[in-house]
């Protein structure tokens, strides 16, 4: 078992059919139109790749302790929401309007914990549940209005969330470096310390993990927590970089960003996950969404295609997974 | 005489008007390996879910080594050094063999607060554990339960306990499903972690099995234990599965041409 070469290691790997995908759509969309590659258009895809991005690395997470949050979208629609009401309304500056915002997200993501681990509903119901209730919220303290919101240009938390500079012709906004930050320390965590071995035997085998002294509770609780901040932080920095904050934003996000984790080789019943896979189907999806654009398919006809990859995808990680299990 | 390493007094367990173990005493000696038998509802289960936390009992006492212990859940009678076996439940498939042997005692990197686990030092310690209880085979130590036989699953979950000092293994059908060469694997793996200084439980329906492996036997029926001081040496299976079942030898012989009468 030791001596397989590097290749077949490399095969065996959850992140490689993925890695295909993308090197082939970055080649089919280049191939058709060459200006797919060009520097102003990469930078429009890294540009709210990151944003959704946030979203599914801490989904990731989530997943592989084996529950999944379909409040994200609400979320990210809801804080800036509330954090430009709180603005406007002349009750708080921008910075503590921020923090406001991340700590009720981090309330929010607590309830769902509370109530998947103590009353043991599974997070399908709890988060759904979660979702009417905060886009309901966020639509009632609007009156389903966008929130007035000013050019946030030239202050420090705009600069460092979304300030943006060009390195040779591409145009980088700040967020980017978030995103990658929190891909490295993620990464990190769930493969290189004891807590992201927690995380993965919480998804595997709950009562194994519980026998063995892991709170495994504790460890999805938190979890919750970092779901939702994750996803409220995203939604204010697209409110940021947009100058919008559209109470009804983010929707439909929970299913695309579930959809770039499992994608990404993370298995939707827990126990299995990789950020590097999640990376991949981050970028496979945003690919997607802009080259059929670009190429000239209707924009409307994008689901199609994205629903034919997430069955290609599952098809063959279970082909993988299968192979694995036979030793071969 | 000095007191047993484990001692359980009296046990009684209730589930609503069932009485799963009634007046139940039992006990298990330094370096011995118990063979625990009954029939299907004697009560055999219940007495081990009490003593690995499972379950609490409903009046009783445990003594380890004579101090009275209460255990509440199982990882309070991990604590303990009570380690509970079972055919599949113990490892998560998806972690490798040296994550599941330090699962919840992960051994950390310095500087602590990164909590990085030190997976060379893990590794090390599972390959040389795998050696320990007899897995000749070349496995990595980086290789998902998920792909090892049920046999190598056992061994993997004894060497856990042994390494972390489990004063007693308990082994609930540990040799289940399993072909013969890996039976024959597990029950010298149960044997090894005997002349390491562990006791075990080994429960199992093969009769066979438990004759090949324990010092004593101790037979449950009803919610009680019937005898406690059976020596496989000086018996044979016919005598335990007499007291098993409670019947004389003319009514194991009807019941088994009963048996055939129906079936015929």
């Amino acid at each position: 078992m030791e001596n397989r070469s590097f290749v077949q290691r490399l095969i065996a790997r959850p992140e490689f059919g993925p890695l295909v995908l993308l090197v082939v759509e970055l080649a089919v969309f280049w191939g058709i139109n060459p200006d797919f590659l060009s520097p102003q258009n990469i930078s429009n895809i890294l540009a709210f790749t990151v944003e959704l991005g946030l979203i599914a690395l801490a989904m990731t997470l989530l997943m592989t302790s084996g529950e999944f949050d379909l409040s994200v979208g609400s979320l990210f629609g809801f804080s800036p929401v509330l954090m430009w009401t709180l603005y406007n309304s002349g009750v708080t500056s921008l910075e503590v309007g921020l923090l406001i915002a991340l700590v009720v997200a981090a309330l929010i993501g607590l309830v769902n914990g509370w109530f998947v681990t103590q009353l043991k509903i599974p997070s399908f119901l709890v988060t759904l549940g979660m979702l009417l209730v905060v886009r309901g919220t966020a639509l009632f303290i609007t009156d389903g209005f966008p929130q007035r919101t000013w050019s946030a240009e030239g202050s420090w938390l705009a600069n460092i969330l979304v300030g943006d500079f060009y390195v040779g012709p591409f145009r980088i906004y700040a967020s980017l470096f978030w995103f990658i930050g929190a891909a490295i320390v993620l990464g990190y965590v769930l493969t290189q310390s004891r807590t992201g071995n927690w995380i993965q035997a919480a998804g595997g085998n709950p009562n194994a993990a519980r026998a063995r002294g892991v709170n495994v509770n504790r460890v999805k609780v938190g979890l919750f927590v970092l779901s939702a901040v994750m996803a409220s932080l995203a939604g204010v920095i697209s409110s940021l970089r947009t100058s919008a904050a559209n109470p009804n934003s983010g929707t439909g996000y929970e299913l695309e960003v579930i959809a770039m984790v499992v994608i990404g080789g993370t298995a939707l019943t827990g126990g299995r996950g990789t950020i590097i896979g999640t990376v991949l189907g981050i970028l496979i999806l945003r690919v997607m969404r802009n080259g059929i654009v670009l190429i000239g398919v209707p924009g409307l006809a994008y689901n199609i295609f994205i629903g034919a990859i997430i069955l290609g995808m599952m098809a063959l990680h279970s082909w993988l997974e299968r192979r694995h299990q036979a030793g071969t | 005489m000095a007191e047993p390493l484990i001692r359980m007094a009296n046990i009684r367990k209730s589930y609503g008007r069932v009485q799963a173990l009634v007046d139940a005493n039992f006990h298990v000696n330094e370096k011995e390996i118990v063979g625990l038998l009954g029939d299907n509802g004697a009560g055999k289960s219940t007495l081990i879910k009490v003593l690995s936390g499972a379950v609490p009992l409903t009046s009783g006492d445990i003594f380890i080594r004579g101090e009275k212990v209460t255990l509440r859940s199982t990882s309070d009678a991990i604590a303990h050094g009570i380690e509970t076996i079972y055919q599949d439940s113990a490892l998560v498939t998806q972690l490798s063999i040296a994550r599941n042997l330090f699962l919840g005692r992960e051994p950390i990197k310095p500087p602590r607060f990164l909590n990085r686990m030190d997976q060379e030092a893990m590794n090390a310690v599972a390959r040389d554990l795998l050696r320990q209880v007899g897995i000749t085979k070349n496995i990595p130590p980086t290789t998902p339960i998920g792909s090892l036989s049920g046999g190598e699953r056992q061994a993997v979950a004894i060497a856990r306990a042994m390494h972390f000092d489990s004063d007693l293994i308990i082994l609930d059908e540990p040799t289940n499903n399993l072909g013969v060469a890996e039976t024959q694997g597990v029950l010298s793996f149960v044997r090894s972690a005997r002349d390491s200084g562990h006791s075990c439980i080994f429960i199992a329906h093969n009769i066979h099995h438990v004759f090949q492996v324990v010092d004593r036997i101790v037979v449950m029926r009803r919610g009680k234990v019937v005898a406690d001081d059976i020596d496989p040496k000086k018996t044979t299976v016919a005598e335990v599965e007499r007291v098993i079942t409670g019947m004389s030898d003319k009514e194991i012989r009807d019941a088994i041409a009963d048996g055939r009468d129906s079936h015929g």
